[in-house]
């Protein structure tokens, strides 16, 4: 019979990577992440656990120090959140230059200023272009689902770039929720050891992340683009090998009462949760309305959001970031691309919710899909950017 | 669909999280779905604290926080007359508090009158049991006899697993003396 565990998010993600076998974990405590670190310090302590524990002095020297064990052949693990994924920035952007199929827990945060310690996606959103794949979880299930499948999408050869698995700052890294474990034999038979193709050795000295002047460093980018365009195809495999071990289908997109919908409310992470249960609620009343939650923003699924979206006539896209000064916010900006080159007339309009960690009621989220369905009528958009639950 | 939303009322430092998990533990080896989770805010000693918990028997896909709590357990008797504990409850809604007064008395100083509520003096029973004044567990023994959302066993069970050895004991003891001892109105 399959093990039910009451985890946090943050739980939850350390118990993935503690059956995921990884070698290395260097890490600097951050609220809301912190929990996530110490469960695995323990285990390590514990013997649970046979990994090396690199305690560091901060963020920038984590991530330098994942990259330094990735390119030595280990499976590499980090987590962060907030101020400390902002501080290594220049290094996420060297761990996907690099090719290190590093994974990172984020229990995502608000950045300063002024100081949050709560949720919202800032953190990632900030650095979104960075060239590594992006998952975000809906609940503590979704986070030890996607930790596991994170590593051999990232290990995979025709892949190998790290992937950042994404849970709401408090509202998930500090939920105690039901979580269906798998049992360690099963992991370790998904999830063998790391085969790298090329490591350091100081017997056989290489070198890496040498300068590239114009005449190669273009390439080198390019061969970053073909990855991420590789990674559809492997994500879409391991989701399906990942289904079969454990009974839970993944995508890169999920459709929730999308079947006949006329309009949607399109969101990341646990607000989708929420937004299901009223669009329940909705459908009892006899509206036609779903949810869209893409599970990987990047690479962002285009064709999987199209057909998630179907025959929609408008849809709400929830950003729980800012793009100051953008025409849309980041989310919202993807979904506007991919109707417009997919050709679809869609009605769009862009909700702003929860930065700082206000939340977001299932009220709230009620009178989003009214709009949308109103929207769907009139065939025109009221307002393309709204603030939901500010004081203006 | 039955859905409980439980909010908890406490100090910090006095276990409002170990609590609120220790019960959502025993749902769900009850075969339960559950969600446990803190205020949200920097823990600071001796402040005002809050905890949540659902309890449902379907999956629980909602992550927004608890407004309308059907049941609010009041863990510090401090708290009462200094922030509003009914705040958003149910209409038929139920408090447990932890308080030396009858159920009759506290309705009267709430100025409540569709809920029930039920008291249990915690302290006394921490104190004559554990030798200490540390009375979390307690509440949980007064909550499942006012309303039965975990059996004994399981609580039991998930109380020894957290506190293995004699304090598991000695809380065990005092949920089972708080449940004697809690009353209704």
């Amino acid at each position: 019979m399959a093990k039910v565990m009451g985890l946090t998010g943050n739980e939850a993600v350390a118990y993935a990577v503690k059956q995921c076998n990884v070698d290395v974990v260097a890490a600097y405590p951050i609220t809301p992440q912190t929990i996530m670190v110490e469960v695995i310090s323990q285990y390590i302590y514990d013997g649970e656990m046979d990994a090396e524990f690199i305690c560091v002095e901060s963020e920038h020297s984590a991530m330098s120090a994942c990259i330094g064990a990735s390119l030595a052949g280990a499976r590499v693990f980090t987590g962060t959140a907030s101020q400390g994924l902002a501080l290594m920035h220049e290094m996420l952007y060297i761990a996907s230059g690099l090719r290190c199929p590093i994974v990172m827990g984020v229990a995502n945060r608000a950045l300063s200023a002024p100081l949050n310690i709560h949720g919202d996606h800032s953190d990632m959103m900030g650095s979104r272009d960075c060239g590594w794949i992006q998952i975000y979880s809906e609940n503590s299930q979704e986070a030890y689902d996607w930790t596991i499948q994170a590593f051999k999408i990232a290990e995979d050869p025709r892949v190998l770039l790290p992937v950042s698995v994404n849970i709401d700052g408090f509202i998930l890294s500090h939920c105690v929720e039901n979580v269906v474990v798998l049992e360690d034999e099963d992991v370790a038979r998904f999830l063998p050891p790391r085969k790298p193709l090329i490591t350091i050795d100081p017997t056989k000295p290489i070198t890496v992340g040498a300068i590239c002047l114009p005449d190669y460093y273009f390439e080198v980018k390019f061969q970053q683009v073909q990855a991420l365009k590789e990674a559809y195809n492997v994500i879409r495999e391991v989701n399906r090998e990942y289904e079969k071990l454990s009974g839970r289908r993944y995508d890169f997109v999920e459709a929730y009462a999308m079947d006949d919908a006329e309009a949607a409310v399109l969101c990341l992470g646990s607000t989708a949760g929420t937004a299901k249960v009223v669009a329940r609620e909705l459908r009892k009343e006899g509206k036609k309305v779903g949810v869209v939650k893409p599970w990987v923003y990047r690479p962002f699924p285009e064709e999987s959001i199209i057909k998630a979206l179907g025959d929609v006539k408008a849809v709400a896209v929830l950003d729980r970031a800012c793009s100051f000064g953008a025409p849309f916010h980041a989310l919202c900006s993807d979904i506007i691309a991919t109707l417009y080159r997919h050709g679809k007339d869609i009605k769009v309009f862009n909700c702003v919710y929860g930065l700082g960690g206000r939340d977001i009621t299932p009220m709230e989220i009620r009178s989003i899909f009214e709009e949308t369905l109103e929207t769907a009528r009139s065939g025109r958009v009221r307002e393309y950017i709204k603030f939901i639950g500010v004081r203006e | 669909m039955f859905l409980v939303e439980i909010r908890w009322h406490g100090r910090g430092g006095q276990g409002i999280v170990t609590i609120s998990r220790l019960l959502a533990q025993a749902a769900l080896l009850d075969g339960k779905y559950v969600q446990s989770f803190p205020e949200f805010g920097p823990e600071r000693r001796g402040a005002p604290v809050t905890g949540y918990t659902r309890i449902s028997d379907e999956p629980i896909l909602i992550h927004s926080q608890i407004y309308s709590p059907s049941i609010v357990v009041v863990v510090d008797p401090t708290l009462i007359g200094k922030i509003d504990v009914a705040a958003g409850l149910s209409p038929k809604g139920l408090i447990v508090a932890h308080s030396d007064k009858s159920p009759s008395e506290l309705k009267s100083i709430l100025r409540l009158n569709n809920i029930s509520v039920y008291t249990v003096n915690a302290m006394k029973i921490a104190l004559e049991v554990l030798g200490r004044p540390i009375y979390n567990t307690a509440m949980l023994g007064a909550l499942i006899k006012a309303s039965p959302l975990v059996t004994m066993d399981s609580l039991t069970k998930v109380v020894m697993e957290r506190f293995p050895g004699t304090i598991g004991e000695k809380n065990v003891a005092v949920i089972k003396r708080a449940y004697e001892e809690a009353i209704g109105d």
